[in-house]
């Protein structure tokens, strides 16, 4: 057990490594990057001074070390545009990327946990077809443009939601509920097979000869199981989600981590774009870290390597 | 592919659905300049956003309307298929090859080969993909091959994922082994006898990939840094006319819906593909 969690900590720690690595290329794939930040109407002095002010005249690999050694003590530099550090607008960012991770995660649960079931119990039935192709709607839905529609129905001809801005808690829903289609095929999907799977398993047939009621079957010795893969792939989902948001929230002018990066990137401003791709994916890894070790803890066959 | 099986795919209301959609697309596509009432891209500014023929206050010259600039969205909309498919089978082309080359080698050799592979696999899907894109296209500048580039080196993940496993599953079994034993060589083997074993399981990521491949694109191309204007690309045409859509609502619905429509079908394809095989793949 210990050295599972040692070697998959280990490989998490050189993910992280090499994202960093792949961040710093990133930006320094324009070419010369002085030039792009200076912007079209610069002469050739402008240029040359923002090479000296942010130290783009040295040697690559002493840049990339000095920038490395920053971003690992969470010194992500200063913003070009905000004229602030940017850890410090990620960080004021963060607080709504997350409430909308969360919700959006929420209400993908409340919706795709007892469909799944629904779907599993009733299996090859019409309701289950009918799970099945709400599913696919929402696996082929593009997520802009039901964010739309959305608020022309419930911001404008319902009048019942605002359509933009979280200045109150219900800025949420709209925004939320887009986000969670994105997850509510696959979960749904993954609990109706693991309810399927769990319902035709030993267990259940012995519950079923005890003379246990359906329900009790059902959700002691039947969903206990199904959640396994759930609540790790739920993590997951939701690593997905933070880095999915950027058009979510652009859509919805929620001011979050995914709004700064998009106004970032249309200002080339590259020390905040290349930081939001970076905590975005530490973020992620840090979920899958986590789902990997919950999953061990919650299923010791899977201990293995 | 057994015949039974074959047949058992014909005859499923899914496939024949989804066929027909991505059949439809294709057509549309490839007959593109034939078949469009207007050019696109002529702009006429004295009949702008006049609603589609079928409701109140449409023109009939122009069967579902013109937008912001005048131009006939019917023939924005026909070659915006043209779009969307090019995408989608460009980046399943140029995913495909990276992502089963990745996981052919993963699967069949093991090992130290296996670990590599597994930790591009991992690295890959730590980095968000959209945002990754978004910024590459700001800093070199969008052009429709950058968005085919850029998502063919971002969604080549499931295809790694897929021909690994079902490459572990098959190389143990008898009739690789019997290839080893006539004597042929490795890339033999890996062509001729791992390769067609496995080839379905990928179709399947195919479809998957296919569908997220021109959902992605219209995404990009609604925030801005996709498919460069004034090419008709159906995310641009939403982003360019939402500004409208509280008063004409059908400049966003049209695009749209057409969006949604394909990416079912190519859903559709790969449902039935997989129920053939009676396995699971899309998680």
């Amino acid at each position: 057990m210990l050295r599972f969690f040692v070697r998959r900590f280990a490989v998490a720690v050189l993910v992280a490594l090499t994202v960093l690595t792949l961040a710093f290329m990133l930006t320094r794939l324009s070419g010369d990057l002085a030039i792009s930040i200076a912007g079209p109407n610069a002469t050739a002095a402008d240029v040359e001074q923002i090479r000296q002010v942010y130290g783009l005249n040295r040697p690559l690999y002493v840049q990339y070390l000095d920038w490395l050694g920053r971003a690992l003590q969470g010194d992500f530099g200063e913003s070009y545009f905000f004229r602030d550090r940017v850890a410090k607008l990620i960080a004021g960012r963060m607080p709504v990327t997350v409430t909308l991770g969360l919700v959006g995660l929420s209400i993908a649960l409340v919706v795709s946990l007892p469909l799944g079931i629904l779907a599993a119990v009733k299996e090859g039935t019409w309701v289950d077809r009918l799970v099945g192709v709400f599913a696919m709607i929402g696996q082929a839905m593009p997520s802009f443009w039901l964010g739309l529609l959305l608020m022309i129905v419930f911001g404008l001809q319902l009048a019942w939601l605002p359509i933009s801005g979280v200045e109150s808690w219900d800025g949420f829903i709209l925004p939320g509920v887009v986000l969670a289609f994105s997850a509510i095929p696959s979960l749904t999907r993954l609990t109706r097979s693991g309810m399927i799977e769990a319902l035709a398993s030993d267990y259940i047939r012995t519950a079923r000869a005890k003379g246990l009621t359906r329900l009790s079957i059902l959700v002691k010795h039947g969903f206990r199981n199904a959640a396994i893969p759930v609540v790790s792939i739920a993590a997951v989902q939701l690593g997905f989600m933070l880095g999915g948001s950027i058009v979510i929230e652009t859509v919805f002018a929620l001011h979050g981590v995914g709004y700064l990066a998009w106004e970032s990137i249309s200002k080339n401003d590259f020390p905040v774009v290349q930081a939001v791709v970076l905590v975005l994916a530490l973020i992620y890894i840090g979920l899958t870290l986590l789902a990997d070790l919950l999953n061990a803890v919650l299923d010791p066959r899977l201990r293995t390597g | 592919m057994p015949a039974g099986r074959g047949a058992r795919l014909l005859r499923s209301p899914g496939f024949a659905v989804g066929a027909a959609i991505v059949g439809f697309a294709a057509i549309v596509a490839l007959l593109a300049p034939w078949i469009v009432p207007y050019d696109p891209f002529a702009i006429d500014l004295d009949r702008r956003l006049v609603p589609p023929s079928f409701m109140e206050g449409g023109d009939p010259r122009n069967f579902l309307g013109t937008d912001q600039l005048g131009r006939d969205y019917f023939s924005r909309l026909i070659y915006g298929t043209r779009i969307s498919m090019v995408i989608g089978v460009l980046t399943v082309i140029t995913s495909g090859l990276i992502g089963i080359t990745l996981g052919i080698l993963g699967g069949f050799y093991g090992g130290k080969v296996d670990d590599a592979v597994v930790f591009a696999i991992t690295t890959r899907l730590s980095i968000p993909a959209v945002l990754v894109a978004l910024a590459v296209a700001a800093l070199r500048g969008s052009s429709f091959m950058l968005v085919v580039l850029v998502l063919g080196l971002l969604l080549w993940d499931r295809f790694a994922v897929v021909a690994r496993s079902t490459t572990m599953q098959i190389r143990n079994l008898d009739y690789v082994a019997a290839a080893w034993c006539a004597g042929v060589s490795r890339w033999w083997v890996l062509t001729r006898e791992v390769l067609p074993n496995i080839a379905t399981h990928l179709a399947v990521v195919a479809t998957l990939e296919m569908a997220l491949a021109i959902l992605l694109e219209a995404a990009l191309s609604f925030l801005g840094l996709g498919v460069p204007p004034p090419l008709p690309s159906w995310g641009l045409m939403i982003s360019e006319a939402k500004e409208y859509m509280f008063f004409s609502p059908w400049v966003i619905i049209v695009p749209g819906a057409a969006l949604f429509v394909l990416v079912m079908g190519v859903n559709l394809l790969g449902d039935a593909l997989r129920d053939m095989m009676g396995t699971d793949l899309s998680r």
